[in-house]
């Protein structure tokens, strides 16, 4: 059995790294709440901007733009989104997991990677797939300026022709305890027409300048909303892991208690038997 | 009166029942009122304003964006907007000083991204300065 001593040192270690944990838990709670502030901000332009391309895509059926034309695709590129720190359960393990299966009908030579979050590039930058570029300072917190750099850095490759088809891999914020891995077509886009196009509307100057204006602030949303769901979806599931870490410890603690009790109490049955033992001896 | 909501990227900036909108259309200031025929326009930088229910006025700088009006009423898609006591002057100062020495060098670097910067920057020091003129007589 072990002593006492130790059974008592384990029990601090165990408390203690209990109170890293639950301050973990407390944290990313907090930012789990900003996250999805974000979030619900952020929805609402995402929605608006897709109905009015909608709108818009009906009427100007022959607008032509450069991220909406469709190439054979040659060259592909994966944009992975995961995060900065570890310790949010199997959050950063799910999405290289979705991303190696996607990768597997395609190899080095067809298809690049563009990486959000530390984790995913410690991953990915001992492996073969070319990075193109990373962005590892987010640290959870939707930043506008960096994900315009981003979402430009993505255009500008479909643009002029580096790639023909980006894909977005990230994670949907479902509830603080769920999210689902989801990849999506990012582009070219393919905005979906409505059926019947209010035939009414007024385009100032001309539907296909609009049009020209518009798809790039659209694709900068696809962006942010994938960033913000990523990011809530990622202390979302720290928060979870972080508080199943705190209870474990709890249990763990309750169990080393019940251990220590015994052994103390098993000790001090042991003296008084050696005390009755020695003076029934003298008798 | 119909239904406004300014949005941006990462934010909600207003939504409300209102009774007019002037926009800064790329052709120009515009108006809406309740009933306009259903339109779809990319904005310019410049000043946004509009009355609410009560008969109260909001000033705000916009950077551009889109303004559409439908039969639910109007949205404004905005790139960034700010109200007046969002603005941080010197801030807006600063880039303008900065956007200005960059073209008056007038090589190398992007003219136009320095002449919409400088821009942007004027039109927020001109919508805090009007809101302080506006602020000033009302006292």
């Amino acid at each position: 059995m072990q002593s006492i001593r130790d059974i008592r040192r384990r029990i601090r270690s165990v408390s203690s790294t209990q109170q890293i944990t639950k301050a973990m838990e407390m944290v990313a709670a907090a930012k789990l709440r900003r996250a999805q502030g974000r979030l619900a901000q952020a929805r609402p332009y995402a929605e608006k901007a897709e109905e009015i391309l909608k709108n818009l895509a009906g009427a100007a059926a022959e607008a032509a733009h450069p991220l909406l034309e469709v190439r054979p695709v040659k060259k592909s590129l994966l944009v992975a989104i995961a995060s900065d720190r570890g310790l949010a359960g199997s959050y950063n393990a799910n999405v290289i997991r979705r991303a190696e299966v996607f990768l597997r009908d395609y190899n080095p030579d067809n298809c690049g990677l563009v990486i959000v979050g530390k984790k995913a590039f410690d991953f990915y930058k001992k492996r073969k797939w070319p990075v193109r570029k990373v962005f590892a300072d987010f640290g959870g917190n939707l930043h506008l300026a960096k994900a315009k750099t981003l979402a430009t850095e993505l255009m500008r490759a479909y643009e002029n022709k580096e790639v023909d088809q980006i894909v977005l891999l990230y994670t949907r914020f479902l509830s603080t305890s769920t999210y689902r891995v989801h990849l999506a077509p990012f582009l070219p886009l393919v905005p979906e027409k409505k059926e019947e196009v209010s035939g009414d509307y007024i385009f100032e100057p001309s539907p296909a300048e609009i049009f020209e204006q518009l798809v790039p602030r659209f694709c900068l949303t696809r962006v942010v909303l994938a960033l913000a769901e990523s990011f809530a979806s990622e202390h979302g599931s720290r928060m979870i892991s972080m508080g199943a870490a705190t209870r474990n410890a709890g249990e763990m603690i309750d169990h080393l208690t019940l251990v220590r009790n015994k052994a103390r109490q098993a000790g001090i049955t042991k003296e008084i038997l050696e005390v009755v033992g020695g003076a029934e001896a003298l008798q | 009166m119909y239904q406004l909501s300014i949005v941006t990227p990462d934010r909600v900036f207003y939504e409300g029942e209102v009774v007019s909108l002037v926009a800064p259309g790329t052709a120009g200031y515009l108006g809406v009122l309740t009933g306009h025929a259903p339109l779809l326009t990319p904005l310019a930088v410049g000043k946004l304003t509009f009355r609410d229910a009560s008969g109260k006025t909001f000033l705000a700088a916009l950077s551009g964006g889109f303004l559409e009006v439908s039969k639910k009423g109007a949205i404004v898609l905005a790139d960034s907007i700010e109200f007046p006591d969002e603005i941080d002057r010197a801030r807006a100062e600063k880039a303008a000083e900065k956007a200005r020495q960059r073209l008056a060098k007038k090589e190398g670097i992007d003219i136009p991204r320095a002449a919409a910067s400088l821009a942007r920057a004027e039109n927020r020091l001109a919508v805090v300065e009007e809101a302080m003129r506006s602020a000033s007589a009302a006292a």
